[in-house]
C-alpha cells in the first residue's frame, strides 16, 4: 500500500513537471518551432495510436479504419465551433451553409475563458460520440469478419467516409471538398498572456490515454485480452464475443474521433483529403514500432515517428552540396567507420555463436561492407561535392528501410507487449544484480 | 436426484458424415458420468453440441430443467430465441457458448486453450468476467471496487484449493502439462458452474499424474457440489471415478451403465477390440 502511494506521488510530480516544462517551452522565445510541432502533433498521434492499439493490440481486431473515424471527429468538431460571423465567408460555395451556431463561441461569450474550455470539451466529446455511433453501425456487419478481411472492410469504410464528406449535398455542413477553418484551435487557449498551445494537446490526449489505460486494466480490458489470446476459450468462459468486440471497436473509434478533433485544432483547418489511408498506415506504423499491446510503447513511438518525419529526417529530402574537400573527407571517414563498425559487430556476433565462416550471413556482410567502403573511396576521389541520394522523397525510402528492419529483426517493437514502468523496473533490477549496490541508476520507482 | 443435463435425439451431421447420431443421455445432480468411445466416435462433437459451439442438426439439450439448445428441422423453421413454443412452431434455439456458460455449464478443452499472455491468476480472474455485474463505464472508473476485490479473493481461494497458489504469477503456458490442466479446471470453476464438462482431462499425462487427477476430480465434485461429465480415454481413471458410463461408437450410443456393467458388455468390447469375422 505504501509503495502504491509512493508511485502515485512520483507520477503526480512527473506530470506536473512535464506540464511546467511545456508551459515554459510555450512561452519562451527562441524555442525551435519544430520542437513545438513535434510535441503537439506527437501528443495527438499518441492518442490515435493508443486507440488503434486498444483494438489491434488488446482485442486482436486488425482494423484499418482509424483515419475515417478521425475525419468524422475533425469535421464534427470544426462544424460545431466555427464562429457564426465567419460561417458565411467559409461556406461561400454553399450559401446559407454552416450550422448557424458555435458552441465554443456561445459559451465563451457567456462564461469567458472557462466557457471556452467547457465548449471545447463538449465539442470533443461530441466528436467522439459521432465517430462512436458510426462505428457501432459499421461494426454490426463488419465485426463478423476476421483478421485481413476485417482490415479490408474497415479500410473501405474509411475511404467511403472520406468520399461522402466531400459529397456536394452535404456541403452546407462539411463545405464539400473545401477547407473548414477559423474554428477554435489550441492557440485560443490562454491564461492572461500565457500561451497554452502545447500544454492543451498534452492535457486532452493525456486524459484520454489515462481513460484507455484504466479501461485496459479493468475487467473489460482483461476480457479484451482474452479474446485476443484465444477467441474460442474466451467464448467458452462466458465472454460474449460480439458484444465485447463491438465495445472495443466503439471505444477505439470514440477516441479516434477525439484525436481527429484535436488534430483539427492543431492544424487549424480541416480538409477531407488529409485523412487518407496513408494516415492510417502512419498510425499502424507507430503501433507496430511501439509494440503491439503496449500503451507506453505507442506513446513513445508516436513522438519518435513524428519527430523523424517532421524534423530529424527532413534533411534527407533536401539536396546538399558539401562546402569543400575537407568536409567531404570527414563525411567519407565517418561513413566508412559506421559501415566498418556494423560489419565488425555482425562478425563478432557470428563468432560468439560459433558461426563465423563461409556462410551466407558472413559473406553477405563482407560483400555489402566492401561495396559500401569501395563506394566511399570512389566518392572521395570523384570531384563531385554533392551528397548522393539526398533528394525529395528519400526520407520515405529511409522510413521504409527502418520499418523493414523493425519488422525483420525487432518484431515485437520497442516494448513488445510490456509497459514502460515494468521495463524500467526490470532494467533497474538487472543493473542492481549486475553492478551490485553501488549502481543506483535506472531505479524507476 | 435432480436431473442436470438431458440430451434428446441429438444428431449432428457434417455434410454426409453423421458425427453424433440420435443420442439420448441424462446426467443427474452430483454424478460423475463419463462418455467413452474409440477415436472419432463423436465424443467431442457431442460436447460441442452441449456447449453451443455447434448447433445440432436435430435434437434438444436440456440443462437444469430448461431447454438451452433445440432444433427440430422437420416442418417450418422459426427463430424464437425467447418466445415460448406454443406447439405451433418448430423451435430453433441456438445460443452462443457464452450464454450457456452463464447458465452454469463450464468446460475444459481437449487441447489446452489457456490465454497465453496471461498469468495463472489472470486466467482465472478473466473467467470471473462473465459473473461481473458492473458495466464498462463503472469498471473503467473503478466504481466496482468491492466486486473486483471480492472476485480477486475468490480467485486466490480457488487457486489455493487447487494447489496452484505458488505458481500464481507464472505465465500459464509456461507450466508443466499437468498443472496447465489444473489451471484450465480452475478457470472453468471460476465461472461458478453447476455442471463441469471435462474433455480428456488426462490426455498426455503420465500414470502418476492421472492418479492424482482421479482423486482431484472426485474432490472438486464434493467441494464445489458439482456434477461432472467427462470424456476420457484412460480406462483406469474412467472406471475408478465414474458413477455411470456411456459408450459412443460411430456417433451412436451403444451402451450405458455402471463401470462393472460396461466392462462386461460384449458390444463395448467389440467396439474397442473389433469383431472377429472368422467365426
Amino acid at each position: 500500500m505504501k509503495k502504491n502511494n509512493k508511485t502515485k506521488i512520483v507520477s503526480a510530480v512527473l506530470i506536473v513537471a512535464l506540464l511546467a516544462v511545456l508551459l515554459l517551452l510555450d512561452n519562451t522565445k527562441g524555442v525551435p518551432s519544430m520542437l513545438l510541432t513535434v510535441l503537439r502533433k506527437g501528443a495527438i498521434y499518441a492518442l490515435v495510436a493508443v486507440s488503434m492499439n486498444l483494438l489491434n493490440g488488446f482485442t486482436g481486431l486488425f482494423s484499418l479504419g482509424q483515419a475515417g473515424f478521425m475525419l468524422l471527429g475533425a469535421y464534427t468538431y470544426a462544424a460545431l465551433t466555427i464562429p457564426v460571423e465567419s460561417q458565411t465567408s467559409i461556406y461561400q460555395q454553399y450559401p446559407g451553409g454552416g450550422v448557424g451556431f458555435s458552441i465554443t463561441e456561445g459559451l465563451t461569450n457567456a462564461m469567458g475563458g472557462f466557457g471556452l474550455l467547457l465548449g471545447v470539451v463538449i465539442c470533443l466529446i461530441l466528436a467522439g460520440i459521432v465517430a462512436a455511433l458510426l462505428a457501432y453501425v459499421i461494426g454490426l456487419p463488419v465485426l463478423r469478419l476476421k483478421s485481413d478481411y476485417l482490415a479490408i472492410a474497415t479500410l473501405g469504410f474509411a475511404e467511403i467516409l472520406r468520399a461522402v464528406v466531400q459529397y456536394a449535398k452535404l456541403g452546407p455542413v462539411t463545405n464539400g471538398s473545401n477547407l473548414l477553418y477559423g474554428f477554435t484551435s489550441f492557440d485560443d487557449f490562454k491564461i492572461g498572456s500565457l500561451k497554452l498551445s502545447t500544454v492543451m494537446p498534452f492535457v486532452f490526449s493525456g486524459l484520454c490515454i489515462a481513460v484507455v489505460v484504466l479501461l485496459i486494466n479493468s475487467t473489460y480490458g482483461r476480457a479484451f485480452k482474452a479474446i485476443r489470446d484465444d477467441e474460442v476459450a474466451a467464448e467458452a468462459m462466458g465472454i460474449n464475443l460480439a458484444k465485447h468486440k463491438r465495445m472495443s471497436f466503439v471505444i477505439s473509434s470514440f477516441f479516434a474521433g477525439i484525436s481527429g478533433a484535436l488534430l483539427a485544432m492543431y492544424q487549424a483547418s480541416v480538409q477531407a483529403v488529409t485523412f487518407k489511408a496513408a494516415m492510417t498506415y502512419e498510425i499502424l506504423l507507430i503501433v507496430v514500432i511501439g509494440g503491439i499491446g503496449s500503451i507506453s510503447g505507442s506513446v513513445i513511438a508516436s513522438f519518435l515517428f513524428v519527430g523523424c518525419s517532421e524534423w530529424w529526417l527532413r534533411f534527407l529530402d533536401n539536396e546538399k552540396t558539401l562546402k569543400n574537400f575537407n568536409a567531404k573527407l570527414i563525411f567519407a571517414i565517418i561513413f566508412g567507420l559506421i559501415v566498418a563498425g556494423i560489419a565488425v559487430a555482425i562478425f563478432f556476433k557470428q563468432k560468439k555463436n560459433g558461426k563465423l565462416g563461409a556462410n551466407v550471413p558472413c559473406i553477405g556482410t563482407a560483400i555489402v561492407a566492401l561495396a559500401a567502403i569501395g563506394w566511399d573511396i570512389w566518392f572521395v576521389i570523384s570531384p563531385n561535392l554533392k551528397l548522393p541520394l539526398l533528394r525529395s522523397g528519400f526520407r520515405m525510402v529511409v522510413f521504409s528501410v527502418i520499418i523493414m528492419v523493425v519488422v525483420l529483426f525487432f518484431r515485437k517493437g520497442l516494448l513488445g507487449d510490456q509497459e514502460l514502468p515494468d521495463v524500467l523496473h526490470r532494467f533497474g533490477a538487472w543493473l542492481q544484480s549486475r553492478f551490485g549496490k553501488s549502481a543506483k541508476g535506472g531505479d524507476a520507482k | 436426484m435432480n436431473n442436470v443435463l438431458t440430451i434428446e435425439n441429438a444428431t449432428m451431421q457434417f455434410g454426409g458424415v453423421v458425427a453424433v447420431d440420435n443420442m439420448n443421455l441424462r446426467v443427474d445432480e452430483g454424478e460423475i458420468v463419463s462418455l467413452i468411445g474409440p477415436n472419432g466416435a463423436g465424443k467431442t462433437t457431442a460436447f460441442n453440441v452441449i456447449t453451443g459451439v455447434y448447433a445440432p442438426t436435430n435434437g434438444r439439450v436440456e440443462f437444469c430443467g430448461k431447454t438451452i439448445v433445440e432444433n427440430h428441422p422437420q416442418g417450418k423453421m422459426e427463430k424464437l430465441y425467447k418466445g415460448q413454443n406454443n406447439g405451433q412452431y418448430t423451435h430453433v434455439l441456438k445460443p452462443t457458448p457464452d450464454k450457456i456458460t452463464k447458465l452454469g455449464m463450464a468446460r475444459t478443452f481437449q487441447n489446452i486453450r489457456l490465454w497465453k499472455s496471461q498469468t495463472v491468476f489472470e486466467n482465472v480472474l478473466i473467467a470471473k468476467h462473465c459473473r461481473t455485474t458492473a458495466n464498462f463505464f463503472s469498471a473503467t472508473f473503478r466504481m466496482n471496487h468491492a466486486e473486483e476485490q471480492r472476485q480477486r479473493e475468490e480467485c486466490d481461494e480457488l487457486l489455493s484449493v487447487l494447489g496452484l497458489e505458488n505458481v500464481r504469477n507464472e505465465l500459464a503456458t509456461s507450466l508443466p502439462y499437468g498443472q496447465q490442466r489444473r489451471v484450465e479446471i480452475a478457470r472453468a470453476l471460476a465461472t461458478q458452474p453447476k455442471l463441469l464438462l471435462l474433455d480428456e482431462p488426462a490426455a498426455g499425462m503420465n500414470p502418476q499424474e492421472t492418479d492424482e487427477l482421479t482423486a482431484f476430480i472426485g474432490k472438486i465434485r464434493d467441494d464445489f457440489k458439482l456434477t461432472v461429465f467427462l470424456i476420457e480415454h484412460h480406462m483406469d481413471l474412467v472406471m475408478d471415478i465414474s458413477d455411470r458410463i456411456y459408450v459412443l461408437d460411430f456417433g451412436k450410443l451403444i451402451a450405458d451403465g455402471t463401470p462393472t456393467e460396461i466392462q462386461n458388455n460384449q458390444r463395448v468390447i467389440d467396439a474397442y477390440l473389433g469383431v472377429s469375422n472368422d467365426a
